[in-house]
C-alpha cells in the first residue's frame, strides 16, 4: 500500500500539526483579502437591484454562509467517516473541528435570510421545506458538538458522534434541492442556475469572491481548530513534550 | 472480510438505510410537503377542501382591486394554465406588485379564495434598474402574446385568459413565470395520487 503513505503520514498527529500552522497564514491572507474585496464590491460597487433595492445585499454573506454550512457538514460527515473505518484519530478531530464552525455558517445563514425575508416575503419564518431543513442542518450541528460533550471517554465520544454526523448527511441534499423538489418559498439558484447565472458580473464578481473568501477561511479556521484537537489529544504525547520544552524552559 | 472492510459495510449500509428511508417518508409525506398549491393543482382538486392551505401563483396585471378607506384588496393569481381570485385585507409585502409571484394563505369559498395572509415570493434573478427597464420594454411590445406572461403589461391577461404555459424565454425576461414553470416541471404528470 505505497499510495496511501502519503495519507498516513498526514495523518500522524505531530506531522499534520506542522503542516496546519504552515498552512493557516497563506489560507488566512487571501480569505481576509477576498472578503474585504468582495464585501467592498458587494455593498459599495455594485448597483441595486430592480426589486429589492439595497435589501438583496445581505446575499453577499447569506449566500455564501449557507454554501459553507453545507460544505462543512459534508466534509464533517466524510472525516467521521474515515475516522470510524480506518480508525485514524486525526480524522475524528478534523470532524470534531469543524461541527462549531459549520454550526456559525448555518446560524449566520439563517439569521440573515430572516432578516431579508421580513421586508422581501412579508415574513420571519416560513415552515417551507428550505428554511425548516436548513434549520434541521442547524440542530445536527448542534446535536452533534452536544453529543460530543456527552462522553467522558474521547475515543467513544468519537464513534457515537461519527454515526449521526454520517446519518446526518442525508439531509445535505434534500437542502439543497428543496427548492426544486417541492413548491417553496425560497427562490432557486442564481449562481449555478442552468442558463448561466441570474445575476450581472458587476454584482456577480463581488458574491465569487465572497464564496472563496469564506471557504478559504473555513480552512484557515479548521487549521487552527484542529491544531487546538490535536494538542488536547496529544497533551501527553513526547513529541509535544519536545515541542513545549523550550518555551517552557 | 477484513475488520475494516466491515466497518466499510456497515458505515455504508447505514448511509443507504437512512437514505432509503428518508426517500420513503418523503414520497409518503410528499403532498403535506408542498408549500402551496398551485391554481391548476387547486382546480384538479388536490388542495383540501375542509381546511386553510396556501395558494402560489403570479399576480394577473390589472386585476388588481383596492377598495378606497380600507385594506382590502382583490387580485387573481394566476400559474397562465388557471387563474384563482383572492380577496385579502391587510397588509402586503414590498415586493407586491403586477406580475409578482405571491403566495398566500386561507380559505377557498365559492370559488374566491380569502387569504389571511399573502407573502412574496422572490425569484433568483438579480439586476441594476436600468437593465431591469430595458429588458422589460421590449418584452412588453412584441412577445407577450407568445411568453404568455409579461411582467407589468396591463395589456395582458384578464382573470382566466386560459394562456399557453410559457415557452422557453429570454433571459430575466421571464424570471418571475420561471419560479413557478419548476414548480410544474416537478409535478407529476398523473396528477393526484
Amino acid at each position: 500500500m505505497a499510495t496511501w503513505t502519503w495519507f498516513h503520514k498526514l495523518a500522524s498527529p505531530p506531522h499534520f500539526y506542522r503542516i496546519a500552522g504552515t498552512l493557516t497564514p497563506w489560507l488566512a491572507i487571501p480569505a481576509a483579502l477576498l472578503i474585504v474585496g468582495g464585501v467592498y464590491g458587494g455593498l459599495v460597487r455594485a448597483p441595486a437591484d430592480y426589486q429589492q433595492g439595497d435589501a438583496f445585499r445581505i446575499v453577499y454573506v447569506h449566500a455564501p454562509s449557507a454554501w459553507l454550512s453545507l460544505m462543512c457538514y459534508t466534509y464533517m460527515a466524510i472525516a467521521a467517516a474515515v475516522g470510524l473505518i480506518w480508525r485514524i484519530k486525526l480524522a475524528h478531530a478534523v470532524a470534531a473541528a469543524t461541527a462549531p464552525i459549520g454550526a456559525s455558517f448555518a446560524f449566520v445563514c439563517l439569521a440573515t435570510g430572516s432578516l431579508w425575508g421580513k421586508p422581501m416575503w412579508g415574513t420571519w419564518w416560513e415552515w417551507d421545506a428550505r428554511l425548516t431543513s436548513q434549520l434541521i442542518l442547524l440542530f445536527l450541528y448542534l446535536g452533534y458538538m452536544a453529543l460530543r460533550n456527552a462522553f467522558d471517554d474521547l475515543q467513544r465520544a468519537d464513534r457515537a458522534s461519527a454515526v449521526l454526523a454520517i446519518v446526518g448527511v442525508v439531509n445535505v441534499p434534500i437542502i439543497h434541492f428543496s427548492v426544486y423538489w417541492w413548491n417553496s418559498l425560497h427562490q432557486g439558484r442564481t449562481v449555478l442556475k442552468e442558463g448561466g447565472p441570474g445575476m450581472p458580473p458587476e454584482m456577480l464578481i463581488p458574491l465569487l469572491m465572497c464564496f472563496f473568501g469564506f471557504t478559504l477561511m473555513y480552512g484557515a479556521l479548521l487549521c487552527v481548530r484542529v491544531r487546538g484537537e490535536v494538542l488536547i489529544r496529544e497533551r501527553n504525547a513526547a513529541w509535544l513534550k519536545q515541542l513545549g520544552a523550550p518555551r517552557a524552559a | 472480510m477484513t475488520p475494516r472492510r466491515k466497518r466499510l459495510a456497515v458505515v455504508g449500509g447505514i448511509l443507504l438505510g437512512v437514505a432509503a428511508a428518508t426517500t420513503v417518508a418523503m414520497q409518503a409525506f410528499e403532498d403535506n410537503l408542498l408549500y402551496f398549491y398551485d391554481p391548476s393543482q387547486i382546480q384538479a382538486g388536490m388542495a383540501p377542501a375542509d381546511k386553510k392551505f396556501r395558494i402560489g401563483g403570479l399576480v394577473t396585471p390589472g386585476t388588481i382591486q383596492r377598495t378606497p378607506g380600507s385594506l382590502e384588496v382583490r387580485f387573481v393569481v394566476t400559474d397562465n394554465a388557471h387563474s384563482m381570485p383572492v380577496s385579502y385585507s391587510g397588509l402586503l409585502p414590498d415586493l407586491f406588485r403586477e406580475g409578482q409571484g405571491v403566495i398566500a394563505h386561507g380559505r377557498l369559498q365559492n370559488g374566491v379564495f380569502y387569504a389571511d395572509e399573502v407573502l412574496a415570493k422572490h425569484d433568483e434573478n438579480y439586476m441594476p434598474p436600468e437593465v431591469a427597464k430595458s429588458i422589460k420594454h421590449p418584452v412588453n411590445t412584441t412577445t407577450a402574446g407568445t411568453t404568455g406572461y409579461a411582467p407589468e403589461n396591463p395589456a395582458v391577461g384578464g382573470p382566466s385568459t386560459g394562456a399557453p404555459p410559457p415557452s422557453p424565454q429570454p433571459h430575466a425576461a421571464g424570471s418571475l413565470a420561471e419560479q413557478f414553470s419548476t414548480a410544474d416541471s416537478i409535478r407529476k404528470p398523473g396528477g393526484p395520487t
